[in-house]
């Protein structure tokens, strides 16, 4: 086994105290405050295993996800999820953590789909490895996928693979001015016709749409939908995934949303943008409401709330489980960190 | 016949008690536990293993449900969920002195959302009913197992089952939304949400694939797609398997997702043929399917695409469906395989294993050296696209000692499969019949975690008990530890 791997064995079987961990510190803004002693894990890089024809890629958490997926196109290959960065030194590690997805997740999958495999360093110092490097495994729990979103409290995720795809071959955005009733209305009647709609963003009463496909599908979807083409469009969905966008600029606090994708307006006095078909909206500010009324109201219509940027005082980041569930959370994170040394507290208190 | 290991925690189990304490939950048809009644319940689609249970429950709703599994819960009593009894990996097997709570009674489909695409069903509904109660509104549930005329939705959320069009849709994890499972103590647990994502740790994920040994799933959100307007498939066979193999990892380096990429080899297209007429080249020593499915314009390019790389890879014969009609024609000797090899030999064993794509050629030369070794002929049946492999292992359980062989034919393969990077199991589960190969693909850390995670969810163990996870003691005497790069890991505790 690999020398990083083993100091980190002892170092967590040594801990007396809780661990942050922390890759490219890109995304430490999400979720509860960290606590404890920061256990950087960039040291642990480089993909270890690439083959293009099996669409798999395997990398250690340490890489940086801008190198990875460099790597990636080389070959013509993404990471479908078109996972968000959120500042340069971005890693692996960090991204299926936060287990975040970007404008394609709606008609790609996010990236819990993605994985396949994960290598993990548990609570107690053990390497456990889960999954494996094949598109079908149903042998054991799928605790990879778990690990997706799970902030590091149930271990460090050293190792993942992933599955690949082949970059489309063609992509543009096209821009139409609708409201938001309206865009949720064509949204749902163009995917129903199967046009290769990739991504969705509405805002400020424009509807922005990426085609992605082969030339020949796109062609006839352009003719169907109308509107302008944005020449920028590139730039304009990445700005999207990394919240450079015009909207997410300020400090007024930032909502994630959930819904399904067409539960109607949540009419909430702050700006809103929505993505993913409507699966995904933004909301900022929205002191006026009141952050348990916004839960509840999003509640009733079939979703969750997280509190994504800026704190609230008093205010969970994370919308509140059922006690089931929260009973089900506490056991996995005993199962796997029984002495809480793992980002004890990021998701929610006493996890 | 195989049964089940005894196992002496639950030898006191009091079979009287049980079934009085049963009779309120559900009506008095429901309850079934006379050898006769319970005869059909001995065994899944795996019928080497069988085993009479206690009782059989048939529980009409959610509510019913949960007062079974609640009494379970009192008196310390196995349940063992079933859905279609489909599976291939002894999974819905009974426990001697358990209940099986079978779902077959809750099978509607209770609201289709055509434009959200979603429908809410039971867990008994039949795979094939979701897809064909949503057809009016031009939609399908996208994962299609060969056995979706019969398998229930509920099963195919235990097993994360698969089927010939996963490679581009995904598998049962990538489709379901949301699901209502009643846990070991009789509650409700709401996973999942009508969004794309939950609060928390990705519960569904985790729910998808267990097997039964997590909870009970009684309701499930499934994803639905529009129907493409158009698929196509090319028919290509080749004189030499490894050709065939190679052919398959080219069309994925080319940048194609097929919608289906599936192949056979000479012995399975021979059984088939005469069974459907579909006009396979019987001469060929493996034929590939490879579907292209969307709009007009993209089967086009992605058929025209195809070629080439199948020309170039040295396919002897192309034939590209002309209508659906023939389409179908073409998929119909794939997906009446494993019946067709029933036709030619009394019994036959199918295994599951994956690898990375670029080594079935080797894994198709060790099988071919395998026959001569064990004395058994094997048909090869391939989820190619995705490295799932089918071989059917042909053989007369009538025949003393053909079982035996069969079985050890069977283990050689699947340990061949995690050699070379694969599973034991790609769709088909662990059940009672992979759960000594679980040690050769896991190390003891890695099972000791999956048993946390199962306690977490049921700390009495009383939920499939015996399934998907070995013991440690059970791998210790197996003798097949598995080892992780020449070392055993940790040499210095006692080996049980
Ligand atoms: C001819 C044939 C072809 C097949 N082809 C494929 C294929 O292409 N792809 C594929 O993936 N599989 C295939 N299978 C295997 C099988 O059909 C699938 O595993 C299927 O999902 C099982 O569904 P079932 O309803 O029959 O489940 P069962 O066999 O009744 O049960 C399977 C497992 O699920 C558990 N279970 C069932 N219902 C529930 C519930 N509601 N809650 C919790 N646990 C539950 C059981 O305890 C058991 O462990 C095939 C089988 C046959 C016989």
């Amino acid at each position: 086994m690999d020398d990083i791997i083993r100091q980190w064995q002892d170092a967590v079987v040594a801990a007396q105290s809780p661990l942050r961990l922390c890759g490219g510190d890109s995304k430490s803004f999400y979720g509860e405050p960290s606590l404890g002693e920061l256990f950087d894990t960039r040291a642990y890089r480089g993909v270890i295993d690439y083959e293009p024809s099996e669409l798999v890629v395997t990398a250690r958490c340490g890489t940086p996800l801008a190198e990875l997926e460099a790597a990636l196109a080389d070959h013509g290959q993404m990471l479908a999820f078109e996972p968000p960065h959120f500042g340069a030194g971005a890693t692996l590690g960090g991204c299926i953590a936060t287990g975040l997805s970007g404008p394609r997740r709606a008609s790609a999958g996010a990236a819990r789909d993605f994985v396949l495999g994960t290598t993990l360093l548990d609570g107690s110092g053990r390497v456990l490895r889960f999954g494996g490097q094949v598109m079908k495994n149903v042998a054991g729990f799928d605790v990879s996928r778990l690990l997706v979103g799970s902030l590091g409290t149930l271990g460090l995720i050293a190792e993942v693979s992933l599955k690949v795809l082949p970059l489309p071959g063609m992509e543009v955005t096209l821009q139409l001015a609708m409201n938001e009733c309206e865009a949720h209305i064509a949204l749902a009647r163009w995917i129903g016709e199967n046009r290769p709609i990739s991504a969705s963003c509405w805002y400020d009463g424009v509807l922005s749409l990426r085609l992605s496909g082969a030339t020949t599908a796109i062609a006839p979807a352009r003719e169907r939908i109308g509107g302008e083409v944005l020449a920028s469009g590139e730039q304009f969905w990445r700005e999207v995934r990394e919240q450079q966008h015009f909207f997410f600029s300020g400090d007024a606090p930032l909502w994630r949303i959930s819904l399904p994708a067409l539960a109607a307006p949540l009419n909430l006095p702050g700006a809103t943008l929505i993505e993913w078909f409507g699966a995904q909206r933004w909301v900022r500010g929205s002191a006026e409401i009141g952050p348990d009324a916004l839960r509840a109201r999003v509640a009733a219509l079939g979703g969750h709330a997280t509190l994504f940027r800026d704190s609230l005082p008093g205010v969970q980041r994370f919308q509140s489980l059922s006690p089931a569930l929260q009973t089900v959370h506490a056991r996995l994170k005993a199962a796997f960190d029984p002495r809480g040394i793992f980002n004890p507290g990021r998701m929610y208190a006493g996890l | 016949m195989i049964q089940q290991h005894h196992d002496p925690r639950f030898a006191a189990v009091d079979g009287a008690a049980v079934l009085a304490a049963l009779r309120p939950c559900v009506a008095a048809d429901a309850l079934l536990h006379t050898t006769e009644e319970m005869r059909p319940y001995e065994c899944d689609g795996l019928a080497a293993f069988r085993q009479l249970p206690l009782a059989v429950v048939l529980p009409a709703n959610e509510a019913e449900v949960q007062a079974v599994v609640r009494t379970c819960h009192q008196l310390g009593v196995p349940v063992v969920a079933r859905g279609a009894g489909t599976g291939l990996s002894g999974g819905a097997m009974p426990h001697p002195h358990g209940v099986v709570l079978s779902l077959a009674k809750m099978k509607s489909i209770l609201s289709i959302d055509p434009a959200a695409r979603m429908a809410v069903v039971q867990p008994g509904v039949r795979n094939l009913a979701i897809s064909e109660a949503a057809a009016e509104y031009g939609l399908y549930y996208a994962p299609d197992p060969s056995s979706q005329i019969a398998c229930s939705i509920g099963g195919n959320v235990a097993e994360n089952s698969g089927g010939v069009h996963c490679l581009k849709y995904g598998l049962t994890v990538n489709n379901v939304l949301r699901l209502r499972v009643v846990n070991i103590d009789g509650e409700i647990m709401e996973i999942g949400s009508g969004g794309l994502d939950a609060a928390g740790y990705d519960l569904l994920a985790l729910m998808i694939g267990s097997e039964g040994l997590l909870g009970i799933v009684t309701e499930v959100t499934v994803r639905l797609l529009p129907r493409p307007q158009k698929a196509q498939v090319i028919l290509a066979s080749f004189d030499d398997v490894q050709k065939a193999g190679d052919a398959v990892a080219s069309i994925i380096a080319a940048g194609i997702v097929p919608a289906g990429l599936e192949m056979m080899d000479k012995p399975t297209t021979a059984a088939v043929e005469p069974f459907v007429n579909a006009g396979y080249d019987l001469d060929a020593e493996a034929i590939l399917l490879c579907e292209s499915d969307g709009t007009e314009e993209e089967v086009a390019a992605d058929i025209a695409a195809m070629t080439a790389v199948l020309e170039k890879a040295g396919a002897k014969q192309i034939r590209v469906s002309r209508d659906e009609a023939e389409r179908l024609k073409f998929w119909a000797g794939r997906k009446a395989a494993f019946p067709a090899v029933g036709r030619i030999s009394p019994d036959y064993y199918c295994m599951d294993g994956t690898i990375p794509r670029k080594r079935l050629g080797e894994m198709l030369k060790a099988i071919a050296a395998m026959e001569s070794k064990y004395r058994l002929r094997c048909c090869n049946v391939f989820h190619a696209g995705d490295g799932n492999l089918h071989p059917l292992i042909l053989f007369d359980a009538n025949v003393p000692g053909e079982f035996e062989r069969t079985e050890a034919f069977g283990t050689e393969i699947l340990e061949l499969s995690v050699k070379l990077g694969g599973s034991i199991t790609g769709e088909h589960g662990v059940g009672v019949e992979k759960i000594d190969a679980m040690c050769s693909q896991f190390d003891a850390d890695s099972l000791a975690a999956f048993h946390r995670v199962k306690t977490a969810f049921d700390p009495d163990g009383l939920l499939n008990p015996g399934k998907a996870v070995p013991t440690l003691h059970r791998c210790a005497e197996f003798g097949r530890m598995h080892v992780h790069g020449g070392q055993l890991s940790h040499p210095d505790l006692p080996r049980f």
